[in-house]
């Protein structure tokens, strides 16, 4: 049973298609990463995977647990980093952590967030407001939020965004770590390099649609970089195309 | 149900630190309730023929404008960051996180409206005693009917960019029967008039107030998706 597996998605926005029909599965311990230019519907679909959002076609399975089936089930199995870190600035960042644990029901939340801030290497930050912290310690408190209840399944939008080159480095071998914990991991960026680097799987998002999706082993940047070329083109030739289809269906109901 | 009051519990006391940590917030909306009251104490007469009447409207202006303040400032702090959709990727009722959200709002608009009575207690020479505790009681059911519908007009109101004037505008119209309410209780609670001048007027406040915090409880999972 693969970890994820979302058939058919789509989303609208009003008359905006943002994800036409996707469907992906990502195997128990596996990177999939999801490429995609801006405004390719990647972040879309991943709050549609982790929930925040309801897509207007198609099902998510995380484990083999719909959302609508047992919501807090599936909440519980998975861990989101975003671009935001979903912490409280006024707040420091031992109490961020116990906030979360406690809305994750963990049975210890003192010791877990005492636990995961000195995983983290925030022990000496802990009584310290998140206001005051770097963005290099706030994207490991966020990542640390993200991991505290265990999720089997992490998904992660855009994650070497603002990162510094230490800070990048430092993520990367976390992730690869989580790999070898045989945690699943989806991850979606347009960073060529450092998606390349951790992936199992890599996909192609483009115009709403899944265009390639494909084994990451033997792919170089270099022969990549022009398959993705090539692919976000069929993408958005895609998007045009049913665009034009639509705005046809529609003349043809205005002449009935 | 123990879990969700526990959640809504941890969502209250989050946000009360949160807000006590940013003092300016709370501290702007004392001193705003303070200056109405003291601005119209230049205006009303004590002991003339319309002073309950007066004295009344003063109250509650003093009352709503920082309790306004304080539930626009219930999802300023989830705005920050993008806290709300951390809130909502945890395995929480998200008629728990309402709860939460409500009682944080209620707590800090009736502790602003009791600083404010104890203000215009000194400043408009009302007399302390059993009519002072039921004028109490009176505020707590307007500040639980300002928290139920500012709860769930400023969950809607959150993604807008001109939130403020918006929470307002949403806001102020579904409170008018709730503040008649509130103005009559307080005439007779201020005034000479007998205890039985009050009527039913504060059971209408409680059936108000529990019918809009079903409402927002059975709406907040649409408005925050």
């Amino acid at each position: 049973m693969p970890a994820v597996e979302a058939k058919g998605i789509g989303f609208s926005f009003g008359p905006l298609r943002v994800l036409r029909g996707v469907t992906l599965s990502v195997e128990r311990g596996s990177v999939l990463t999801v490429f995609g230019p801006n405004g390719a519907g990647k972040t879309t679909l991943l709050k549609i995977l982790a929930g925040l959002l309801r897509p207007s076609a198609g099902a998510v399975r995380v484990e083999g647990v719909e959302l609508s089936e047992d919501p807090a089930a599936f909440r519980k199995l998975i861990g989101v980093i975003s671009h935001y870190p979903y912490l409280y600035p006024q707040l420091t960042g031992r109490e961020n952590l116990e906030f979360y644990a406690r809305l994750y029901g963990l049975r210890q939340p003192k010791t877990d967030a005492r636990d995961m801030l000195e995983t983290m290497g925030l022990s000496s930050a802990m009584n310290r407001q998140v206001s005051g912290y770097s963005r290099g310690m706030l994207q490991r408190l966020a990542v640390g939020r993200a991991l505290l209840h265990g999720p089997r399944v992490l998904l992660l939008d855009e994650p070497f965004t603002g990162l510094d080159h230490e800070a990048r480095e430092n993520l990367t071998a976390l992730l690869r770590t989580l790999r070898s914990d045989d945690r699943t991991v989806l991850m979606t960026t347009h960073d060529l390099d450092g998606g390349l680097d951790l992936a199992d799987r890599v996909a192609v998002l483009s115009g709403g649609s899944l265009v390639v999706d494909l084994p990451a082993a033997g792919l170089d940047p270099a022969g990549f970089l022009a398959l993705y070329d090539e692919a976000v083109a069929k993408g958005r030739a895609l998007a045009t195309g049913g665009q034009a289809r639509e705005r046809g269906r529609v003349g043809e109901r205005g002449r009935s | 149900m123990r879990a969700g009051l526990a959640h809504a519990w941890t969502i209250t006391k989050k946000d009360l630190r949160s807000e006590l940590r940013a003092a300016s917030a709370v501290i702007t909306m004392v001193l705003l309730g303070f200056l109405v009251v003291l601005v119209f104490s230049f205006s009303t007469e004590a002991g003339s023929k319309d002073s309950a009447l007066a004295r009344s409207g003063v109250l509650w202006a003093a009352f709503l404008f920082p309790g306004l303040l304080a539930v626009g400032r219930s999802f300023e702090s989830e705005k920050e960051a993008q806290c709300l959709e951390g809130l909502l990727l945890c395995p929480v009722d998200r008629g728990a996180i309402y709860l939460g959200k409500l009682l944080g709002s209620l707590i800090f608009s009736f502790a602003s409206g009791f600083l404010v009575l104890i203000f215009f207690t000194v400043l408009y020479d009302v007399g302390l005693g059993l009519k002072w505790l039921a004028l109490l009681g009176v505020m707590f059911l307007v500040a639980a009917g300002l928290a139920a519908v500012g709860t769930l007009s400023a969950a809607i109101t959150a993604g807008v960019r001109a939130r403020g004037a918006l929470l307002t505008v949403l806001v102020l119209p579904l409170l008018v029967p709730l503040l008649i309410g509130a103005a009559r209780c307080s005439v007779v609670l201020l005034g000479p008039e007998p205890w039985n001048g009050l009527g039913l007027w504060p059971v209408f406040m409680a059936i108000y107030d529990v019918l809009f915090m079903a409402v927002g409880f059975v709406l907040f999972d649409y408005v925050v998706e």
